[in-house]
């Protein structure tokens, strides 16, 4: 048996090392090579750098801050009142979650974009001359951060006023606290773990959005954005230099949020009874709280209704109506029987479904590892599988794309930029986070002893393994796998770094049908990139 | 006695102060075998050392000859049934219970009447009761006939009122199959009521091995007299009054001692009436406490009595 443990241990060294390979090492490679004098001097003295960096970090904060205030006050209507429509708005109203970042940002250029639903409607009613604005810059980045990022705001908040005990309130009432002291003394103090998780969640997500500045940005630069130029212009120190400038301000947000997180007291405090939703009695504020919920729900689907209708209107056909004149499938058509239309669709489908299934195989073992065998190494192996969450997508586009481009055997570098491999496994750094997590919280929630009954039932490992430990990891496997499969299937940080024109993924592909100014082959794209988002993702939540 | 299931000096290590054993227990074949013993004492981790869930640091385990210390638990063919059952929630009754059978479908209905849950197949686990839940764990646990039945603390998750009738319909069950049968408890009345023998365990030692009647009327010690039912112990004056020799500590069972015009002398300060009898604890001239069963009326609260014992126990 002492052979057995030691094999375990083995087992143990064997995984942490290639999860370092994959996730730590090509950090470190770049981190070196970034300590290239003269990069870091043009860094330091070029405005633009300072300018790109500083303009980062403003976003992602006025991000958090935005997406608070429309998230926080949401949850607190749905969870709390009462009104007709309550459940179905509900869940609608968590669906930007569930939409690739790419899709979501095009979307909204039909929509509100200078040539846009909306603009045209406006310019045709007030005959002007030209579009009514121009959807650009900051304010536009903005717009698309505050509408996707919300979401985060809205649940998390909405999961910790289901946590919250009911008996809470009521003691505060008996203790004379007013409502407004009730909100202020009992209620935010106790969401804090809450709160904060969807700050650095919503922190995390806008500084390393790329899609949105990068179609709404002009002449405006974030550090992602600038990262990717600088790439293309072929300045490699310079690129890496900013790549190492990002992952330090990833890295110092999350370790100031972090600090204000406190315990979660909801937690150690145990389960009680949620309040549950109040209804709203007078008759006026029911109707307005019930036209406001709707309203808003249609707001928010809005952008996506958009998409669908552009993707039925063929090539040319739509030029300075308000209504689209034309309206068929010949957009899909062309999706689905051109071989060069069907090529990304593929693409994207195999390397989100190989990236996937390694990650679930690697957090298996991990999680097995980790909570079952508790080796010594199982920090580190926590640890290497949720690191690739607390970096912008970029940083590890970049190292990546370094590290992988140098045969150089000895150094466990080899030749895969420009292979079939390397965007697979970029979506498998970016998979491991969400497949890990997942699968360490259904593991640990896994009663040891039905593993033992099976064994003493004559259930070897194998048998063991498929008929009791999988089924019962199913909900949180499931979970990460499709939360994984979705982000690998509407990427765009790292394909836009790594792609081969064999293997682009169908990112690029909306990126070039929009620059043919194709608008209805790129909605299409979109919304089967949606759709099978969707549908995966309602697969992956099924209990 | 043929020791059908033999462990022989079995020894468990944790840390350098925590181990378990070296314990030696001879189980015959289809016999009942208790162990019993505070939280901590090791029971615990001598089932699951019989079970294969943990490795001996030392010593052997045979069935019928057969060495089996170093075979896996799932080759051992003992068959096991967890304090909360460890049913498995995603699949149903029938398949818990075939899970150990590899497709044999009819030994599923027989498994399921002998615990007297024929037609049961299709039930949810979660939709069964605990009583229900623990016979089906039961019937898993026996389908695959193993060579030995291990149970874990089988009465704990139930209420009171169930725990009886449970625990007779378990003794005829097992005694029906005939099985080889090992389980644990902290629960004096559950060991005499369900086991054939009894082991003592505390401290991961072996303090006594016998029939109830054993342990009780004869305890090895003074951890068994006083762990195994209720003891008053005495010792120095008040044991030479009951009769006992200079220097020997004695022990007497609250049934044995009564009210009687001479011997030890004291004071009733409580009475606990159970219908049946009462409890009265005496206080003692040299401030030494103990209990005397006897009848309802036989003393009042204050007043001063004299105690004679009927059997003592002599350590």
């Amino acid at each position: 048996m002492i052979w057995n443990l030691r094999r375990t241990d083995l087992l143990a060294v064997g995984l942490a090392l290639l999860l370092a390979w994959v996730v730590i090492y090509p950090i470190l490679i770049v981190a070196a090579d970034a300590a290239d004098w003269a990069a870091v001097r043009a860094f330091l003295t070029r405005p633009g750098e300072w300018a790109a960096l500083w303009a980062s970090i403003w976003i992602s904060l006025l991000s958090v801050v935005l997406a608070a205030a429309i998230g926080i006050p949401l949850a607190f209507l749905f969870e709390w009142f009462d009104f007709p429509g309550r459940k179905t708005l509900g869940a609608l109203i968590a669906l930007p979650v569930v939409l690739p970042p790419l899709v979501g940002v095009i979307a909204f250029l039909f929509l509100y974009g200078e040539s846009g639903f909306v603009a045209r409607a406006i310019q045709a009613a007030l005959h002007l001359e030209h579009a009514p604005w121009r959807l650009q810059g900051a304010g536009a980045i903005l717009l698309v951060h505050a509408y996707s990022m919300y979401v985060y705001f809205y649940l998390f908040t909405r999961a910790g006023l289901a946590k919250l005990d009911v008996s809470m309130l009521e003691a505060a009432q008996a203790l004379g606290a007013s409502t407004r002291a009730t909100v202020w003394r009992v209620i935010i103090p106790l969401l804090r773990p809450s709160l904060v998780g969807a700050a650095m969640l919503t922190f995390m997500t806008a500084l390393g959005s790329f899609s949105a500045p990068y179609i709404f940005g002009g002449g405006f630069r974030v550090m992602t954005t600038q990262i990717v130029a600088t790439k293309l212009n072929g300045d490699l120190p310079l690129a890496m230099v900013e790549t190492v400038a990002l992952a330090v301000i990833a890295v110092a947000g999350l370790a100031i949020l972090r600090g204000t997180e406190g315990d979660d007291i909801l937690v150690a405090l145990g389960k009680g009874i949620a309040p549950r939703p109040r209804p709203i009695r007078r008759a006026g504020v029911r109707r307005l709280a019930t036209v406001a919920g709707w309203g808003l729900a249609i707001l928010l689907l809005l952008p996506h209704l958009t998409l669908a209708l552009v993707s039925l209107v063929p090539y040319g056909a739509w030029t300075t109506e308000i209504l689209p004149p034309v309206i068929n499938l010949e957009n899909y058509r062309r999706l689905f029987s051109e071989a060069e239309r069907l090529r990304p669709m593929l693409n994207s489908l195999w390397m989100a479904a190989a990236s996937t299934a390694v990650a679930v195989v690697l957090a298996l073992a991990g999680g097995w590892l980790v909570v079952r065998q508790r080796v010594a190494l199982r920090r580190v192996i926590e640890g290497l599988l949720a690191l690739p969450w607390a970096l912008p997508g970029t940083v590890f586009a970049i190292a990546l794309a370094i590290t992988f481009s140098v045969n150089a055997p000895l150094q466990l570098r080899f030749v895969l930029v420009g292979t079939a491999v390397i965007l697979p496994l970029a979506y498998l750094v970016r998979a491991l986070p969400l497949t890990g997590r997942g699968i360490l919280a259904s593991y640990r929630q896994l009663d040891p002893t039905l593993e033992e009954a099976a064994a003493s039932l004559g259930a070897g490992r194998w048998r063991t393994l498929a008929r009791v430990t999988l089924p019962q990891l199913r909900p949180g496997l499931a979970a990460g796998a499709s939360l994984a499969f979705v982000a690998a299937l509407g990427d765009i940080v790292a394909s836009i770094v790594l792609y081969t024109y064999e293997t682009r993924p169908v990112s690029i592909e909306i990126l070039s049908s929009l620059r043919l100014a194709e608008t209805g082959v790129a909605a299409a794209f979109g919304v089967v990139l949606m759709l099978v988002s969707a549908v995966v993702l309602g697969v992956g939540a099924r209990r | 006695m043929t020791a059908f299931l033999q462990i022989q000096a079995i020894e468990k290590r944790w840390r350098s102060d925590v181990t378990v054993g070296p314990i030696t227990l001879d189980i015959a074949r289809g016999e009942i075998l208790a162990l019993l013993g505070p939280s901590g004492s090791g029971k615990t981790t001598m089932l699951r050392l019989l079970a294969g869930f943990e490795t001996a640091d030392g010593g052997r385990i045979t069935v019928a000859n057969e060495e089996v210390t170093a075979v896996p638990a799932a080759r051992r063919r003992f068959g096991m049934v967890f304090q909360h059952y460890a049913l498995f929630p995603h699949l149903d009754v029938g398949q818990n219970v075939g899970f150990g059978l590899r497709g044999r479908g009819q030994k599923i209905s027989e498994a399921l009447a002998l615990v007297d849950l024929a037609g049961y197949e299709r039930r949810k686990v979660h939709e069964l009761s605990g009583g229900q839940q623990q016979r089906v764990a039961l019937a898993r646990a026996l389908a695959p006939e193993p060579r030995v039945l291990l149970l874990d603390e089988p009465l704990s998750n139930l209420d009171p009122a169930l725990r009886e009738r449970t625990r007779r319909e378990l003794r005829q069950v097992i005694k029906r199959v005939g099985i080889t049968t090992v389980f644990v408890t902290h629960e004096q009345e559950e060991a005499f009521d369900l086991g054939d023998r009894i082991a003592v365990l505390n401290n991961g030692g072996l303090e006594q091995t016998g029939t109830p009647e054993d342990l009780y009327e004869r305890p090895q010690n003074l951890f068994v007299a006083t762990f195994v039912g209720r003891a008053n112990v005495f010792r120095g004056n008040a044991a030479r009054a009951l009769g006992a020799r200079d220097g020997t500590v004695v022990v007497v069972r609250p049934e044995r001692l009564r009210f009687a015009g001479a011997g030890l002398p004291g004071v009733v300060r409580e009475r606990r009436y159970t219908g049946a009898g009462a409890f009265f604890l005496v206080e003692g001239d040299d401030e030494n406490r103990f209990e005397v069963l006897a009848e309802p009326d036989a003393a009042r609260v204050g007043e001063r009595v004299y105690v004679e014992a009927t059997r003592v126990i002599a350590l």
